[in-house]
């Protein structure tokens, strides 16, 4: 018991002194705050943003959250005609935002940010704000599910091939070089365009095909990694005292070897986001229904003149790569004693 | 050297199976017959006759099973024999010809550009390591690192092209840069060579700089890291010790070892470059590969399709082995069955 008791003070330490080096620079503290921020925004989009109200009571009937629940006698309304269409007695507790992200305000299309459309609209009428708010969905959801998904390939496929060698090694080296070999947003955008999926699906499809496309970065990684790590004295130990091979994989070589998968893992959440960004910016991606800020910075082809929809969603997109990256720096600071 | 080549060439072979393989699968994942479904007809404006599309469906060895498809694929590609583009009917090697020289010159300018700015910002910034023009040189590089090339290009045109913001009346246009093209539609054939020059180099101006900064912004980084790396060995001190000037043992002691990374990162920097042009040649409306690439599959063409993954392919597997090659040459400890070994 003290055994392991001791082994989780040691774990807990080490993970927030690493925590603690990480947010060591105030540069590194901010990005830790804007990533909080994003999250959460990305969470409460629906109470941010919403053509419906937080709370309502309309023609003596209650409503409460009707902006997440959708009741099927409000479906005809939004924000702008139920106000029109409020009784006497009738209130509503508005969201921040009072415009959903798909809703189509016909008298302001193309408008300039006002103080009706704080951000502008787009060519539709829809809201850029609103649209704004809740395209962080997109972007997170693609980064994180795309990192698992080629963390997960690139780990188990370059742990095989680092510690058993052989045939499996050159075999992976090789498909290593030929997806190397394939320009990557050529390949991305053929297998979208071939998917060419709808709705949901789409965040999915974008996430399976990133992922499917990037795994080797980590892969080769994990592989070197692995290869220093195998040769190592505690590892000869490990086997001298007969733990299976799967025991001194695991137990052993891929906790020694994972430091900098989290690294890369990192820095690939930020090109994932800034992928998913350029292939809906290329009308490949995320379809229009949905909110994507690679979507929004796609209008602006076709409305040169239109900067509140360049100016916004680009920066959105810059900030919440750079603060990936930023976190991906101090990681590495903190992990790489090469750079301590 | 000559049976490294030798080898090397050898294995761009199975990689160029394996690039084609991969990109005819994922066409084929479509389950649909690109001659019947595709846009052929509609695009052209004309009704396809039964013989055309039996002829086509034959061209493509559509009416065999699939890996002789393929094989059939491979065949006119290593032949040349590459068929006609299905929008217009123009051969798709005279289409390629046009398009590559486009994209080549794009990425091979904002490689230049980006190796003569990259060297002494490095040398610059490791030299004042922990300074605060280092510190701010940094930073600045490091968001420019981050900063998405879509929107980077975009910018430039709503703020520069589009006349909204910025205007050059004296240019007879609205705004400062052309809109679109690598060069004017109207009168570029009566320009003087000088002329015709300068037209290119007002419009590909802003491409160029929407895709130099990104290779800027890490190669200087590497430039930076290899320079402080390689002033912390021991040979510096050396030099130093014998009295040499800062100056000299910054410039044929550190800098030599430094550019060797910095050569080899040309392999892996070229095909991220033809990669970027495909954004930058749509931002701008440039018909370089890229351009060409995303027209062919939004048609969908895919004989078009696979033809440019192959072609751009190859290319990536020659700056590839170029970076080897020229990495031996750099570095005299580098043997290259050890580089083949790696």
């Amino acid at each position: 018991m003290t055994a392991k008791t001791v082994v989780m003070v040691a774990e807990r330490s080490s993970a927030s002194k690493l925590f603690h080096q990480v947010v060591k620079q105030p540069i590194q503290r901010a990005a830790l705050v804007v990533l909080f921020v994003m999250v959460t925004v990305a969470l409460i989009a629906d109470m941010l943003a919403s053509s419906q109200p937080l709370l309502l009571c309309f023609h003596h009937h209650w409503y409460v959250l009707p902006n997440l629940i959708h009741p099927s006698e409000l479906r005809i309304y939004d924000n702008d005609l139920l106000m029109k269409h409020l009784g006497v007695d009738d209130w509503a507790v508005l969201p921040l935002v009072p415009w959903g992200y798909n809703g189509h305000d016909l008298t302001h299309v193309l408008s300039a940010p006002d103080a009706v459309h704080w951000l502008g609209t787009d060519s539709s009428g829809r809201d850029v704000l609103a649209r704004l708010l809740h395209g962080s969905r997109v972007s997170l959801i693609v980064g994180v599910l795309s990192v698992t998904v080629l963390v997960t390939i690139g780990t188990t496929l370059g742990t095989l091939a680092g510690y058993f060698g052989g045939v499996l090694d050159v075999l992976l080296m090789r498909i290593l070089e030929i997806v190397h070999s394939i320009p990557t947003i050529l390949l991305l955008v053929t297998l979208l365009s071939v998917l060419a999926p709808e709705g949901y699906s789409a965040v999915i499809a974008m996430t399976v095909v990133i992922g499917l496309v990037w795994w080797t970065y980590v892969a080769r990684l994990i592989r070197g990694e692995i290869l220093r790590v195998k040769e190592l004295d505690f590892v000869h130990a490990a086997r001298a005292q007969g733990a299976s091979t799967w025991r001194v994989i695991f137990g052993h070589v891929l906790p020694n070897a994972s430091s900098p998968v989290l690294v890369s893992a990192t820095f690939a959440l930020a090109s994932a986001i800034l992928v998913e960004g350029a292939l809906s910016f290329l009308g490949f991606g995320i379809p229009d229904d949905m909110a994507s800020w690679g979507g929004l910075l796609n209008e602006v082809r076709s409305n040169i003149e239109a900067w509140w929809l360049a100016v916004f969603p680009g920066a959105a997109i810059f900030v919440t790569v750079t603060a990936f990256n930023l976190v991906g720096e101090g990681l590495r600071d903190a992990l790489d004693p090469r750079t301590r | 050297m000559l049976r490294y080549l030798f080898r090397r060439l050898l294995l761009m072979i199975p990689t160029f199976f394996g690039v084609t393989l991969i990109c005819f699968l994922v066409l084929k994942l479509t389950n649909s017959d690109p001659v019947t479904s595709s846009n052929a007809g509609a695009m052209s404006g004309h009704q396809i006759s039964r013989e055309a599309i039996e002829h086509l469906r034959h061209f493509y060895a559509l009416d065999r099973p699939w890996p002789v498809q393929y094989l059939r694929l491979v065949r006119r590609l290593v032949t040349l024999d590459l068929g006609t583009r299905w929008q217009d009917g123009r051969a798709i090697s005279e289409v390629i010809g046009e398009a590559l020289p486009i994209t080549l010159l794009l990425s091979s300018v904002s490689l230049v550009i980006a190796y003569v700015l990259a060297i002494p910002l490095g040398i610059f910034s490791a030299a004042r390591r922990g300074s605060r023009r280092d510190t701010v040189t940094t930073l600045v590089l490091f968001m420019l690192y981050s900063l998405p090339s879509f929107w980077v290009g975009t910018m430039l045109i709503v703020y520069l092209s589009s006349g909204r913001f910025v205007s050059c009346p004296w240019l007879g246009r609205p705004g400062c840069f052309p809109l679109q093209g690598w060069h004017s539609f109207e009168g570029f054939e009566q320009r003087t060579i000088l002329g015709k020059l300068a037209d290119v180099l007002w419009h590909i101006t802003l491409p160029i700089v929407t895709l130099s900064y990104g290779a800027l912004a890490s190669l200087s980084r590497y430039m930076r890291m290899g320079m402080l790396e390689n002033l912390r060995q021991d040979y510096i001190r050396t030099a130093r010790a014998k009295g040499l000037s800062e100056r000299r043992v910054y410039y044929h002691h550190a800098l030599r070892n430094a550019l060797i990374p910095i050569v080899t990162l040309l392999g892996l920097t070229l095909p991220t470059l033809i990669g970027g042009s495909v954004i930058v040649e749509q931002i701008f409306g440039i018909r370089g590969m890229g351009f060409v690439a995303l027209e062919a599959i939004r048609l969908p063409d895919y004989p078009l399709v696979i033809t440019i993954v192959a072609f751009t392919g190859l290319l990536t597997m020659i700056g590839v082995l170029l970076s080897d090659v020229l990495y031996a040459i750099v570095d005299p400890r580098i043997r290259l069955q050890g580089v083949s070994a790696k």
